[in-house]
């Protein structure tokens, strides 16, 4: 994964491994997913489980400014100083995928802000089943879809729902209220995914986050071993 | 190199971060100065002879060879909105992460290096043209093409307006962009260059305004 080019100056490319200063940079982990799936609840929820153990930090892609990294500021997930919002030009899916600057910088002046980080979330604001993040941005994405969605969503697929490393069915708890078949939604899901993980979960239950936790610190072992 | 570099370096979808800012036209709908496409063209022609001259000025300068310190500071002289002042450099880092991972170059690398936080968004267009082959005519080019496609782009998004009447607002302007680049050049290459200083109060003003509000589309 490292070039080896020798680092004058900062990293010109946003998937180099390491920081201008030669340290390895923070895993970088994506979510996407529709409007009110339950992205940055589950972001929210990644923070409480993950900060006594890691070094974090959130970059928020809103359609108006700052409503995701305002819920956060609110809820008090992190000090202020570790969230970050790009302003994406009413295009979250242009910001993180076909020209990825605003949201590279961001994570470049919060590991110099508050650094040195082991995990930076980047939340896209809800845009449509075929957002997916760049790799220049992301080390690994998760799709967030919930079961009010509907339970076709996965039958359907898009490039989230089939490209995504970790898929997320949340809102479990709601399946009995809006007559979403649990077991069709994971038989559609293996089908457009194969070996690629899928998870469910709510976020009202008593396990809460602990899945996609134990995801993400799988993820921050291989990427520092 | 030549004219393929620069259809790459001119190319609205090259990386840079410039989709996010409207060029003061978010400002300008919400206040009622831009409603349609005639609007649209006034609101870009009055850019094009202000920010766009002397963004292309500094553009051919830098292009050109002159000092990329001195232009930077001339550009910040030339810039009285701290929030103009602060998007010039953000789209000036975004660009120079894009140009060194396009157009590699030791001079780039030293830029990079001497403004961390970005030069002016124009210093940096003129490097990036330098290191891509072209020449101060061709940074000019990109100079006076973006301080009227970023509106236009914009408004298309802000108005819902007519993608083919905001393009065709572009076409009529085309005339006034070579003219406007003829100007840029003369200036920006003469030894020592003899930028230009025309500024639009209204814009100055009107980033200062959006730069406050709660809630926006666009950065700038
Ligand atoms: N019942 C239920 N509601 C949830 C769950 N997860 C999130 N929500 C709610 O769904 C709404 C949208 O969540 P949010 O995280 O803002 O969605 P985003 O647009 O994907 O970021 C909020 O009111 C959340 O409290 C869940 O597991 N169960
Ligand atoms: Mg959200």
């Amino acid at each position: 994964m490292h070039l080896d080019h020798s680092h004058h100056g900062p990293a010109a490319v946003g998937a180099d491994a390491r920081r201008a200063d030669g340290t390895r940079r923070a895993l970088r982990i994506g979510l996407g997913g529709p409007v009110g799936s339950g992205k940055t609840a589950t972001v929210a929820a990644l923070c409480r489980a993950l900060r006594d153990e890691l070094s974090l930090a959130v970059v928020t892609n809103d359609i108006y400014t700052r409503e995701d990294a305002e819920f956060l500021l609110r809820e008090a997930v992190l000090p202020p100083e570790r969230i970050t919002a790009v302003e994406t030009g009413a295009c979250p899916h242009t910001a993180i995928r076909d020209d990825i600057s605003a949201n590279l910088e961001a994570v470049e002046d919060l590991e110099d802000a508050v650094g040195p980080l082991d995990l930076v979330l980047v939340e896209s604001g809800g845009d449509n089943l075929t957002a997916t993040f760049s790799k220049g941005l992301v080390d690994a994405q998760i799709f967030v879809i919930d079961v009010a969605g509907g339970d076709d969503i996965p039958r359907k697929g898009g490039p989230g729902v089939t490209t995504a490393d970790l898929l997320i069915v949340n809102k479990t708890d709601l399946a009995p209220y809006v007559g979403s078949d649990l077991a069709r939604m994971a038989a559609d899901a293996k089908a457009q995914r194969a070996e690629l993980p899928v998870v469910f979960q709510s976020l009202r239950g008593a396990d809460g986050v602990r899945d996609v936790a134990a995801w993400v610190r799988a993820r921050l072992g291989a990427w520092t071993a | 190199m030549g004219r393929g570099a620069l259809l790459v370096l001119a190319d609205g979808r090259f990386p840079a971060g410039g989709h996010a800012h409207s060029g003061g036209a978010e400002e300008a709908v919400r206040a009622g100065r831009i409603t349609g496409a005639a609007d649209l063209e006034a609101f870009c022609r009055g850019r094009l002879h202000t920010a766009g001259l002397v963004a292309a000025a500094l553009a051919a300068a830098a292009a050109a060879g002159a000092d990329p310190a001195e232009l930077d500071a001339a550009a910040d002289a030339r810039t009285p909105s701290p929030a103009l002042r602060l998007a010039a450099r953000k789209l000036g880092r975004q660009l120079m992460r894009a140009a060194r991972a396009t157009w590699p170059s030791p001079e780039l690398d030293a830029v990079a290096r001497a403004f961390p936080k970005g030069a002016h968004q124009p210093v940096v267009l003129g490097l990036t043209a330098r290191a891509a082959g072209l020449g101060p005519s061709d940074a000019a080019y990109c100079a006076v093409y973006e301080s009227v496609s970023g509106p236009a782009t914009a408004v298309v998004r802000l108005l819902s307006l007519d993608p083919f009447e905001a393009t065709a607002v572009l076409a009529r302007l085309a005339p006034e962009l070579d003219l406007v680049v003829d100007r840029a050049v003369a200036a920006g290459t003469a030894v020592p260059p003899a930028l230009p200083a025309a500024s639009a109060p209204l814009l100055e003003l009107g980033a200062e305004i959006h730069a406050a509000w709660p809630v926006r589309l666009f950065a700038s």
